[in-house]
């Protein structure tokens, strides 16, 4: 799956490039300048590399192009760090869900593009520090804002029309991206609703459930009630049935 | 593993089902039946059971010290299931080896002939008063009208006893939207794409009652598609509804906000008990799920000072769609 995908991407990285070289030759459009305040170098290189791989979809001057791809005027280093370092851009097709993925870029070329998108306005990459959180405060506010969706042990599911991902493994910068921007169809928290102290509770609490402690002994993959009953009928009451038999009296 | 689990399955299902054999001959009876007493001593099984006894009496004393000492939950459970299964192991030894086996029949006296007589007559003169048929055909009338009462006066308590809450809430033209904390919500600090929960400023009862709280998003004001008589009910795109769920009365708290509509779904709010999910922009009709009934909406105003005030009470009646809640609830 993984490896198609890979080819995909290839093939449409080849495609998108092909397609910048014919509309750069045909005297097309170029992208614009970063804004001033980015480091000049990075932003040049992000320019460069958003003309590349994300202008067929977001078009050449950032603002979207219908049917594709949403603006990105405004989008933020948040929303491009997240959306490239998780591997779920560049999307090989525009309608897909956007999935998580190896990022296709090394780290100086994600930071490029974070440079240049960023330098067109649009919320920063927050600071978030798992270690500096605390489990317990994490859980309620985890069970309050996001278990609706991504289930109280963070393992995901299929939650209004879309995948949501498990969070368990997601590194916590990455978490509050997701929640500062909304990616996909998730809403965004802002520092009203969720302040960053809470924040850095949230992303210790995900960090827990990776490896959580399970006080009964035998998580059962860690996904509530239903194994748990099921192990009980199949697993405790087979062995009363077999104990039953044992006691029991036959004649002959 | 899974195959072995079936056969033992299967195995004891059939040691559960079948029937004894109808029992012979051999035991007609001047026959001697093996198994009518054995009281053989079976030494090793005494000292056994006696072993598993200690051990059992042991373990559960080592439960109630961990209870004090180290109430580590593995160990608690290990100590006082194996407790229990050593006093129950004990006894099942002890039923099988220790207790002498007798098979014991109780002969019953013959009963003399005069006394079958006298037996005879009672029976008779009993049956002059009440007869037998009347006494039995009254107990099963009884035990019908009884059984059905039971079956039926529980139905009485299918259905809310509601008390008028889905129409009363604390709303009111002027009242404030409130977070959780209690602060005041201006307009300004709602980000499109982002979601509350809200209360009405005030009386801390009144944040009791069904009609309390609301849910609010903020959404581009130029995809709004509300009835005419709601346009200003709206303001810069900042919609307020019943919280609670208009199928089975949860509280709707996931909010899908897409980043790009073209390519994936349009915004709503979803319920997480059924997924029912409700058109924000439509005023909260639903689109998904079990809910028949639009979420109540609040109409919204804002202040000179920006911020966020109810422009008059909800909509419709609140919670789930019981039959009069229904039918009283005109548009949706």
């Amino acid at each position: 799956m993984r490896r198609r995908l890979r080819a995909l991407a290839l093939v449409l990285g080849v495609g998108c490039a092909g397609l910048a070289l014919w509309s750069a030759a045909a005297g097309g459009q170029q992208p614009p300048p970063a804004r001033p305040g980015a480091d000049p170098g990075l932003a040049e290189r992000g320019r460069a590399l958003y003309a590349r791989s994300c202008a067929i979809c977001h078009g050449e001057d950032l603002r979207g192009v219908r049917g594709r791809g949403p603006s990105l005027v405004g989008a933020g280093a948040a929303s491009v760090d997240f959306y490239v370092s998780t591997g779920r851009m560049p999307m090989s097709d525009p309608t897909a869900e956007p999935e998580r993925a190896d990022a296709q870029y090394p780290r100086r070329d994600i930071d490029a593009l974070v440079a240049y998108v960023g330098s067109f306005g649009g919320p920063p990459v927050p600071r978030v520090d798992a270690g500096a959180g605390d489990v317990a405060r994490g859980k309620e506010s985890f069970t309050e804002n996001c278990a609706g969706c991504h289930q109280v042990m963070g393992k995901g599911g299929i939650v209004v029309g879309a995948q949501v991902p498990a969070i368990s493994d997601v590194p916590a910068g990455q978490i509050g991206e997701a929640v500062r921007i909304g990616p996909y169809l998730m809403p965004e928290f802002d520092e009203r609703r969720l302040p960053a102290a809470e924040l850095n509770d949230i992303a210790a609490y995900a960090r827990y459930t990776a490896a959580p402690a399970n006080r009964g002994g035998w998580g059962i993959g860690n996904l509530g009630p239903v194994p748990e009953g099921l192990v009980t009928w199949l697993l405790a009451a087979v062995a009363l049935l077999g104990i039953v038999r044992l006691l029991g009296e036959r004649t002959r | 593993m899974r195959a072995g689990r079936l056969a033992f399955l299967v195995g004891a299902a059939r040691g559960l089902l079948r029937r004894e054999p109808p029992p012979d001959a051999a035991y007609a009876e001047d026959a001697v039946d093996p198994r009518e007493y054995d009281a053989t001593p079976h030494p090793r099984a005494e000292v056994g059971v006696a072993a598993l006894l200690a051990l059992g009496g042991l373990l559960c004393a080592a439960f109630a010290v961990l209870v004090v000492a180290h109430p580590d939950t593995q160990l608690l459970g290990a100590t006082l299931a194996a407790g229990l299964g050593c006093v129950g192991a004990a006894l099942a030894l002890a039923s099988k080896r220790v207790v002498p086996q007798e098979v014991h029949v109780e002969e019953r006296e013959p009963v003399p002939p005069q006394v079958d007589e006298a037996l005879a007559a009672e029976a008779r003169a009993g049956g002059e008063g009440i007869s037998r048929r009347r006494v039995i055909a009254g107990a099963a009338g009884l035990a019908g009208c009884g059984l059905l009462g039971a079956l039926a006066v529980p139905i009485t308590a299918l259905g809310p006893n509601l008390d008028g809450a889905p129409d009363r809430t604390p709303w009111r033209r002027g009242r404030y939207l409130v977070d959780p904390d209690g602060e005041r919500l201006r307009a300004a600090d709602i980000a499109i794409g982002s979601f509350h929960n809200v209360l009405p400023e005030g009386d801390p009862r009144a944040l009791e009652e069904l009609g309390a709280p609301v849910v609010l998003v903020r959404v581009d004001p130029r995809s709004l598609d509300l009835p005419p008589e709601r346009r200003t009910w709206a303001p810069e795109g900042i919609l307020a509804f019943s919280q609670i769920c208009t199928h089975a009365g949860c509280a709707v708290t996931l909010f899908r906000y897409p980043v790009s509509e073209e390519t994936s779904k349009p915004p709503a709010l979803v319920c997480p008990c059924h997924y029912s999910t409700f058109d924000v922009r439509r005023a909260a009709k639903p689109v998904f799920g079990p809910a028949v009934r639009a979420l109540p909406q609040l109409p919204l105003a804002v202040d000179g000072q920006g911020f966020l005030v109810a422009g008059g009470p909800l909509s419709g009646s609140v919670g789930p769609s019981w039959l009069d809640v229904r039918q009283s609830e005109g548009g949706a």
